[in-house]
């Protein structure tokens, strides 16, 4: 178990890293230089100014027309979002093993709101699933991708929460904790999850787009 | 809920679609959809299509979606489910039916309106797309076949009603003439070199609609403005090419307008009351030949009506008395942001406004644009029924009293003449030329 243990908190734990940092990098790079190539009008009319009044409005719940006409939904995405970054950036124990390995330390969360926050996250979960199932044009459009993603995230929620308390075979589920947790961070450049780092530039495009030729809001 | 395989349709046939789609082959497909993607398909295209989480919020932006109870193939990220996306997930390996019905999508289910890009959180260009899918369909040749006349049209005549050389000026002079028994002097002055302003319309005014030239050159007369009309061909600013996917030929005709313009050494281009036209050349054409913005200022006719009423070069004299409700065309709209000064010039002209809602940017589209009038009679009640919503809307500002429909824009004339009849709405339909010439005062000389 130890073994097992050290190799995903160690060479698996850097892979990911790499990985998700690396594919990161790739995809924007990769991304921007095919728009140089091919979408010219991306950089002819890309706007600080529009592109961050568009993502502004689209960040703040509540403050475009769509998310006010669906609000139960705009309050569970918002709150999932918040909780799935915060709860493990500012969890006690991942911070402890930062420092451990690296000397570096931040500000980190009460277990207690950080459990409350893994529960948020798990639920959403339950909810994007149940709304996939049985909202028509959401089931019509979702694919098994769609899923796989939905289980990805909520992988490492729930063996963590299930590691955090001991409950039974608690040492397993910590390793299942650590690799979903990975499997998570590499998949994030290379899957529909990608929207993490994607959408600041296609909402700021659009943003531009309608701000400054189409002089007309997007929100 | 609704079982998706159960909702039937009607199966319309397209002499277009059908028999380009008769030369098909498998491999001819996939060869132009690898082709197409490989050489046109940017980052824009592989970023939309892969970021989707197929959230559904783009639904509600559609009134084809609502109204067709909600069916989720309406849904624009259903539109794309159905089209592109399986484009790309099966390397172009699709099968001409499947491509038949892109094309029908693609043509007739999306008016390009850009509406659902305003729903989307992260902004994903569903119109974008769909004029994606419209140029593979133009490579293929299966493009439905009234709109392939038009764009044939543009091609051989760079007008959109093959409207000869001669009958262009002939229609003018007619026109003239007629208004000259109202106003004994005036004039539409042909080849003005170096006029302040070179006034373009589209091809269907000269061919059905002659009454809107005869009004603009009163309008254009009494304010005493230096103008002129070209007698050459680059006179009709449309483009039903641009939706197409004839991206060439679009880029041909935008050429030719602007240059005709230049020819002339206007000051600025001033539009008819027509949608798409402006979106080729304030959106579209001027992007294909490199112009970040038309190379000779464009202005609307919604704009330019807006600063001769404010800077008093005309004057009302009694405002139409019937109660108007306002319907905002996309293209000048969610376009180019003219929605306050349309409202400025209605209720400058017109005694009662009664506004619809949604409206401004988040109006819904008469179901028209996007070229899919144009695409003829074979979809004419697929295109009034995808538009139930905007019935709905025109029942209740009826309801509230407005009897006149104020639409400026030629496409949404046609698709709200439309809806009006076949949903028995009884609105009278006006453009803000209409209203203007019948109320401005117009002296005997000028």
């Amino acid at each position: 178990m130890h073994a097992l243990y050290n190799f995903v908190t160690g060479p698996l734990a850097w892979v990911a890293f790499i990985l998700f940092f690396g594919g990161m990098i790739y995809q924007i790079t990769s991304r921007t230089l095919l728009a140089r190539a091919k979408d010219g009008v991306v950089f002819e009319y890309w706007n600080f100014y529009y592109a961050l009044r568009s993502i502004l409005h689209w960040i703040c719940p509540f403050a475009s027309t769509n998310s006010r006409r669906h609000p139960v939904l705009t309050v569970v995405t918002f709150a999932f979002h918040l909780a799935l970054l915060a709860a493990p950036l500012f969890l006690f124990a991942h911070i402890t093993l930062i420092n451990e390995a690296f000397g570096l330390s931040w500000w980190f969360l009460p277990d207690g709101l950080a459990d409350g926050f893994t529960l948020l996250v798990i639920a959403a979960c339950i909810f994007f699933a149940v709304r996939r199932q049985i909202q028509p044009d959401v089931r019509y459009l979702s694919t098994g991708s769609d899923y796989a993603v939905l289980f990805m995230v909520a992988a490492p929620f729930v063996s963590g929460f299930w590691a955090y308390h001991q409950f039974p075979g608690y040492s397993v589920v910590t390793i299942l904790h650590i690799v979903s947790g990975e499997i998570l961070l590499a998949a994030i450049p290379f899957t529909r999850l990608s929207h993490m780092f994607f959408f600041p530039l296609t909402r700021g495009y659009m943003g531009s787009e309608f701000g400054g030729v189409r002089m007309a809001r997007d929100w | 809920m609704l079982d998706v395989a159960k909702v039937t349709q009607e199966k319309i046939l397209d002499v277009g679609i059908e028999e380009g789609a008769a030369d098909l082959t498998p491999e001819r497909i996939q060869a132009v959809i690898r082709q197409t993607l490989a050489s046109e398909g940017g980052a824009r295209i592989k970023t939309y299509v892969d970021t989707c989480v197929s959230c559904g919020l783009c639904s509600d932006a559609c009134h084809f979606y609502l109204s067709n109870n909600k069916d989720p193939r309406f849904a624009p990220a259903g539109k794309v489910k159905q089209t592109l996306r399986e484009m790309i997930r099966r390397k172009g390996a699709v099968s001409v039916e499947f491509m038949k019905k892109a094309s029908e999508i693609a043509s007739t289910e999306c008016n390009l309106c850009k509406r659902c890009a305003m729903y989307c959180p992260f902004g994903i260009d569903v119109a974008f797309l769909m004029l994606f899918v419209r140029r593979i369909c133009h490579k293929l040749g299966i493009t439905p076949q009234y709109i392939q006349d038009t764009a044939n049209s543009h091609s051989a005549t760079y007008n959109q009603m093959w409207v000869k050389d001669d009958e262009w000026i002939d229609s003018l002079l007619w026109q003239e003439e007629e208004a000259q028994e109202e106003i004994s002097n005036l004039r539409i002055p042909l080849e003005k070199e170096g006029a302040e302003i070179m006034y373009s319309v589209i091809g269907p005014e000269p061919k059905f609609r002659a009454q809107l030239i005869y009004q603009a050159a009163v309008i254009f007369n009494v304010a005493g403005l230096d103008w002129t009309m070209p007698a050459t061909p680059g006179w009709d600013n449309s483009d039903m090419c641009m939706y197409t996917g004839d991206n060439e030929m679009m880029a041909r005709l935008k050429k030719a307008h602007f240059e005709t313009a230049m020819r002339l050494k206007v000051k600025k281009i001033v539009m008819g009351e027509c949608g798409h036209a402006f979106r080729s050349v304030y959106d579209m054409g001027n992007r294909a030949l490199g112009w970040r913005m038309p190379p000779v200022r464009t202005v609307h006719a919604i704009e330019f009506f807006y600063e001769l009423i404010r800077d008093g070069r005309i004057n009302i004299l009694q405002k139409y008395d019937k109660p108007v409700t306002i319907h905002d065309p996309c293209n000048v709209i969610r376009g180019r942001g003219l929605h306050e000064m349309l409202r400025y010039v209605t209720h400058a002209i017109c005694a009662e406004v009664i506004e619809m809602t949604p409206n401004r940017e988040h109006n819904y589209c008469c179901s028209a644009g996007g070229g899919v009038i144009n695409c003829g009679p074979p979809w004419k009640m697929k295109r009034v029924d995808g538009n139930k919503v905007k019935a709905q809307q025109l029942f209740e500002a009826k309801s509230k009293g407005a009897q006149t429909c104020i639409a400026p824009c030629h496409n949404c004339h046609g698709g709200l003449e439309d809806i009006i009849h076949h949903n028995e709405i009884g609105m009278d339909l006006k453009f803000l030329g209409d209203i203007i010439y019948a109320v401005m005062e117009k002296p005997e000389h000028v």
